[in-house]
């Protein structure tokens, strides 16, 4: 098998196959926090500058561009500014953040000290998502590392910048994520997003001026310090500039995390992943974890970018693609999704708390044979009632695993009422369904540079 | 005042009508202006913004910038824009199908017990249900359920499955009286309205959420299952309980009181009242309630009325009345501070027509220094109002715990405070009350409120609040006055009684000359007067509850007007019942002086007013022939009686020497008698305990025993579990002063004296 190894870009997986890449030592043997000196040698503004001028934008899904919100930042606020860092990832099927933090910590503390310099930030969060208790013992063992350093804490580097970095531990509830919910949970009440405006640039945590961000976003910041915006901005489309973790899941040969520049296709990173598993075809797939419009085979060209992900029905979201081939029954993976959905409302507004509840029902019915077409234009109406009347973008985000699969597959979905019941066999889409390609998948694609760094992450 | 601020406008189009209001006015009002409801269940005008429930849900083409809003947005949680557009439900069938959507949403889980729920028919889910939602359901499936109901405080049940968790109660509880014990807890359609394990939501307030609960998700222990409200008659009243006059609402159903609500007055309460004003009215049918009149027969030689009462007409009680008040001679009238303005000037026209010049309406301490002041000072000022203490940017309270004894101005700087004013709080210790309003504690002994007063220094605009207990502090009056003229400070006088400010107008304060209670009660056993007329006075509430039930003993003849037996009417020679606050009409003046009237809610035969029993005895006096036979000896010059007068009643408990000062003041919730007849109010009352400094606590000897403090004082003492607070003023202690036996004034000290306190049980 070749393998176009040039459109990978590993920026900041690079160092994940390294020996004890979590640790200070292997950091700074690849040069690990020279960003920060960079930085400090050039006025905060002009950090903001440079960061606006790479052109990058919010990993987190909805694309903002990062030195613009950095820059709605007041200077005549009298409260401090603080920097948050959404490392809350929870979305389905989205695994970016959390192998980074794992492998590499010390590229996203780099990061918010570098970050947190440019917004005058001198106290930072690192919000990580409760569950994943081995990368907050990671990132925390990073931060004293950084601490005993002297690349936190006080007068930072000679350069008079203070920066105080507490890494706080959620309690896992996915509408943490949701950036105001983030603050009021970090706050230490109940995590339920925030009636905006005031936006947390102006009155954020504790009130006081705000920048969120997501992980992977603070993270790139220190390559773009290293190698200047114009590196940044040469990768990627014309919109979407710079690189990203794909992350693969599914139905593929080798999972994983994919660094690549935005606007690559899902037809070449499946040439790097090794295709889909023998045997199967591709059926459908999410571009941005399950919160995004599905995709089917047609998409394989779509450019995985903000642009081309949008012009073509769906959102580029945190490039989680979970990949499902022909054995999986998009019905059942729906009312999966939305059964999370259900458990995951925040229960603030109406169309979420009792739509979600009312989705996995009617759904539900549907999977057992039960209903009638109607029923279909139901789940439409119900999407329709919750898309964009609810509170937050999760109520949102819930109807669009339904209104796509209902788009591709309605024809499925009648099956299962012809039928009395659903087609499929669940346990053909299982990994272990047959052997052969079982085998095939178990190869160790030792030339992997994303595999490997799972396996060292994990170790 | 400065410049008058010029309130900015803004003009925008709702449903194609043009529309100018004040700027910051939420769209969901702006729409209000021009008639166009748009359903909402969280958003309530007096709470902040949630925009929780999603039902105001609107179409916005143009922002005011030229742009439209892609989606719809909630009506409630957008301020007005120059230019804006806003289509509702009647003009944009996006923002109709929306507002169906959320309706259907909301009914997904609620249950179908309408026709046994205390909120339906002026429930707003169901009343908005058929405005603005689908007639059938789509809904087929299973309904999330909870056991119900479930406590939240004695006296507030909560039925989680009718709750579709609006936010309304929680946000009222935080935002309101600042009592944020009620909170959401878990999530998604598990969401619900909970409290902390063994930390109920015992809150004065309470009650205003089951009120503005859009569903009969609230409900009160007291109301639950009783009545329907398409069956009960509402009639808009005022407040018996306090000094503050809040607006009410009576609902009764044959001829009984079935549940008040808090009215609406902008100016005085808001949409609040306390729980007090809500759930206390059962007094008014206690199984003591006196019906008949009842006499006492007068012996046939001397006019001396002996033996033991007996049921009479009114006639006859009238006629006996008039007759005996005249064989009298020298009469002294105390009316009580529970009267109306106009049953107060009847008993000041009786007081005319007996000539004489001793009558007092207050029944608790006082002292001749109040006497002058209220006359001079109060008596036809009327300087400030509840606007007000929402405007001043320092509100100073000295001898008043607004949270306690005064509801509605608690609310209102609650209000102040979260705008930014400043509280300064004279008084022995920071109360929660004071807490709440965010208040400086300037720290004082009962009795120095004068010094402490003197010392302070504020800023022009600011509002002083003195309460009535600065009646027994000396000199503390005149120093709220000598402050308001030093710093150009505003003041009032607030009392604790509804009828206090009205009789006061009324003149029921001794004139020259006259006697105040204190000594209308000395002058009694000293044999100068011979008879009474007593209103509604509970003997426990005035200075000295011995001396005055030793008096009522010695009084000649003594005519009692009340609702139900007390002492007083136990030792009258003519009883006259009258009309509680729901059988009469009146009016009752606030602490601002401003009338309250309020209509008649029942019309029952034979049950009269005092205005109206008073007129009918001053009638009967005035067909009296100008000369009748004068009662031969007074009763205290009848050796045989006499005997028994203790001459001052006190109790010798050793104590008086004791070291500390006693501060004290009635609860909101005690044992006051008009809070008698609901168990499940009663539960919600504040634990009596006594408060220290935590040096005094220390400085106990021997050191308290399981958490108990014995308090003693003159006239006896108490028992109480001790709390230790600190920055509480040394030398003091604090008790509550109806919230445990007889009461502070009859069972352990007299006003300003001192009282000793020693750990364990005496």
């Amino acid at each position: 098998m070749t393998e176009p190894v040039d459109t990978l870009t590993p920026v900041l997986t690079a160092n994940w196959a390294d020996e004890r890449s979590w640790t200070l030592p292997a950091y700074e043997s690849r040069g690990g926090y020279d960003a920060l000196d960079r930085a400090f040698a050039m006025a905060p503004d002009d950090v903001v500058a440079m960061v606006k001028d790479a052109g990058l934008r919010g990993r987190g899904g909805a694309g903002f561009p990062t030195g613009m919100k950095w820059s709605f930042i007041p200077k005549d606020n009298p409260n401090p500014t603080y920097l948050v860092v959404n490392a809350d990832e929870s979305e389905p099927g989205t695994c970016k953040d959390i192998p980074l933090m794992m492998a590499s910590p010390h590229t996203l503390v780099e990061g918010v000290i570098v970050s947190s310099y440019a917004i005058g930030a001198n106290r930072a969060f690192i919000y990580v998502r409760g569950e994943v208790l081995h990368v907050i013992r990671r990132l925390r063992a990073a931060v004293r590392e950084a601490y005993a350093a002297g690349h936190l804490g006080q007068d930072i580097h000679g350069s008079g910048f203070d920066l105080e970095l507490v890494v706080h531990a959620g309690a896992g509830a996915y509408i943490c994520g949701e950036e105001t919910a983030l603050l009021d949970s970090l706050e230490g009440r109940r995590g339920q997003p925030r009636l905006r405006p005031p936006f947390p640039a102006v009155a954020g945590l504790y009130a006081s001026p705000t920048v969120i961000n997501n992980a992977e976003s603070i993270a790139s910041v220190p390559s773009i310090l290293n190698h200047g915006a114009e590196w940044f901005a040469g990768m990627g489309t014309e919109k979407s500039n710079g690189f990203g973790i794909f992350s693969l899941s599914g139905h593929v040969v080798r999972p994983g995390q994919y660094e690549a520049p935005l606007g690559i296709t899902l037809r070449e990173l499946l040439d790097l992943a090794g295709g889909i598993r023998p045997g199967h075809e591709l059926k459908f797939w999410t571009p941005g974890g399950s919160s995004t419009p599905m995709f089917t085979s047609e998409h394989l060209d779509v450019p995985l970018d903000f642009e081309g992900v949008a012009a073509a029905g769906s959102m580029l979201g945190t490039r989680a693609l979970q990949i499902f081939d022909d054995s999986v029954c998009v019905l059942r993976a729906v009312l999966r999704w939305t059964e999370f959905y259900k458990h995951e409302s925040c229960g603030k507004c109406t169309p979420c708390r009792e739509g979600t509840w009312w989705l996995v029902q009617t759904l539900t019915a549907l999977e057992k044979g039960q209903g009638s077409e109607a029923d279909l234009d139901l789940l439409l109406d119900q999407c329709d009632n919750i898309l964009g009347r609810a509170f937050c973008a999760l109520g949102d985000g819930a109807t669009s695993p339904i209104t796509s699969s209902i788009k591709y597959f309605r024809d499925e979905y009648l099956a299962h009422l012809i039928q009395g019941g659903c087609p499929f066999d669940p346990a053909a889409s299982t990994v272990w369904a047959d052997s052969g390609a079982a085998s095939a998948s178990g190869v160790t694609p030792a030339g992997s540079v994303e595999a490997g760094a799972r396996t060292e992450a994990h170790r | 005042m400065s410049e008058q601020q010029v309130e900015k406008t803004v003009t925008l189009t709702i449903d194609g009508q043009q529309v100018t209001v004040p700027e910051g006015t939420l769209v969901i009002r702006a729409a209000e202006r021009i008639g166009v409801q748009i359903p909402r269940f969280c958003d309530h005008p007096l709470l902040e913004p949630a925009g929780a429930c999603r039902q105001c849900l609107v179409d916005i083409p143009d922002a005011g910038n030229g742009r439209g809003f892609p989606k719809p947005q909630a009506s409630c949680t957008i301020p007005v824009a120059e230019g804006m557009v806003v289509q509702t439900q009647a003009t944009s069938p996006v923002a109709d199908k929306a507002q169906q959507g959320i309706m259907e949403f909301l009914l997904v889980n609620h249950p179908l017990d309408c026709p046994v729920c205390d909120k339906g028919g002026e429930c707003p889910l169901q009343n908005q249900a058929m405005s603005n939602g689908r007639g059938e359901s789509r809904f087929e499936g299973v309904k999330r359920t909870f056991p119900k109901p479930i406590n939240l405080s004695p006296m507030i049940l909560l039925d989680r499955e009718r709750c579709i968790v609006c936010q309304r109660c929680t946000r009222f509880a935080a935002e309101i009286p600042g009592d944020p014990f009620i909170s959401l807890i878990e999530r998604g359609a598990q969401q619900q309205i909970g409290i902390a394990e063994g930390s109920p939501f015992l809150s004065y307030f309470a009650g205003n959420t089951i009120q503005i609960c859009p569903v009969g998700a609230l409900t009160s222990e007291q109301y639950r299952f009783r009545s329907r409200p398409f069956d009960l008659i509402s009639t808009a009243s005022v407040a018996e309980h306090d000094a503050c006059g809040a607006a009410i609402r009576v609902d009764h159903r044959r001829g009984k009181v079935m549940r008040r609500l808090s009215g609406e007055d902008p100016e005085v309460n808001e949409e609040w009242i306390s729980d007090k004003d809500r759930f206390a009215f059962r007094y008014a049918t206690a199984r003591d309630r006196l019906v008949d009149p009842r006499v006492r027969e007068t012996e046939a030689g001397s006019g001396r009325t002996v033996g033991e009462q007996r049921m009479a007409s009114w006639l006859e009680a009238f006629a006996l009345a008039a007759r005996g008040l005249r064989a009298a001679g020298s009469v002294a009238v105390l009316s009580g501070g529970r009267v109306t303005r106009e049953d107060a000037e009847a008993y000041a026209g009786l007081a005319r027509d007996l000539g004489t010049a001793d009558v007092d309406f207050r029944a608790r301490p006082l002292s001749a220094e109040e006497t002058e002041f209220l006359r001079d000072r109060v008596a036809g000022h009327r300087d400030l109002g509840y606007a007000d203490l929402e405007a001043a940017p320092v509100v100073v309270l000295v001898g008043l715990e607004p949270e306690d004894e005064a509801g509605t101005i608690f609310l209102r700087l609650r209000k102040a405070a979260r705008r930014g004013a400043r509280v300064l709080a004279v008084a022995p210790y920071l109360s929660r009350g004071a807490a709440k309003l965010g208040a400086e504690l300037v720290a004082t002994v009962p009795g120095e409120e004068a010094t402490a007063l003197a010392s302070l220094d504020v800023p022009d605009g600011t509002v002083v609040l003195a309460g009535e207990r600065l009646a027994t502090s000396p000199g503390a009056l005149p120093a709220v006055s000598d402050l308001a003229a030093c710093t150009g400070a505003r003041w009032a006088w607030v009392p604790r009684r509804a009828g206090d400010r009205g009789a006061l107008e009324a003149g029921l304060l001794p004139a020259d000359g006259g006697r105040d209670a204190d000594q209308i009660i000395a002058a009694v056993l000293a044999g100068e007067i011979r008879g009474l007329v007593v209103g509604g006075v509970d003997p426990d509430d005035v200075s000295d509850p011995a001396a005055f039930r030793a008096a009522l003993e010695a009084a000649e003849f003594v005519v009692s007007l009340e609702l139900r037996d007390t002492d007083v009417t136990r030792a009258a020679d003519v009883v006259l019942p009258v009309a509680a606050a729901s059988e009469k009409s009146g009016t009752f003046l606030t602490w601002e002086g401003r009338p309250r009237p309020f209509p008649q809610v029942f019309d029952r035969p034979a049950c009269f007013s005092d205005a109206r029993v008073l007129h009918e005895i001053r009638k009967e006096l005035a067909a009296l022939p100008a000369e009748l036979p004068t009662a031969a000896p007074a009763r205290s010059a009848d050796p045989a009686r006499s005997a028994d007068i203790p001459g001052r009643s006190v109790r010798d408990t050793g104590a008086e020497s004791g070291v500390l000062a006693l501060a004290t003041w009635k609860l909101m919730l005690d044992n006051g008698s008009m809070q008698e007849g609901d168990k499940h109010l009663a539960a919600t009352a504040r634990p009596a305990v006594a408060r220290v400094s935590p040096a005094t606590y220390a400085a106990l000897d021997p050191a308290p025993d399981e958490g108990l403090v014995t308090v003693s004082g003159d006239r006896g003492s108490f028992t109480l579990p001790v709390e230790v607070v600190d920055g509480m003023v040394e030398g003091t202690v604090w008790v509550p002063a109806n919230s445990c036996g007889t009461g502070v004034l009859a069972g352990l000290a007299s006003p300003g004296s001192r009282v000793s306190l020693t750990g364990g049980e005496r």
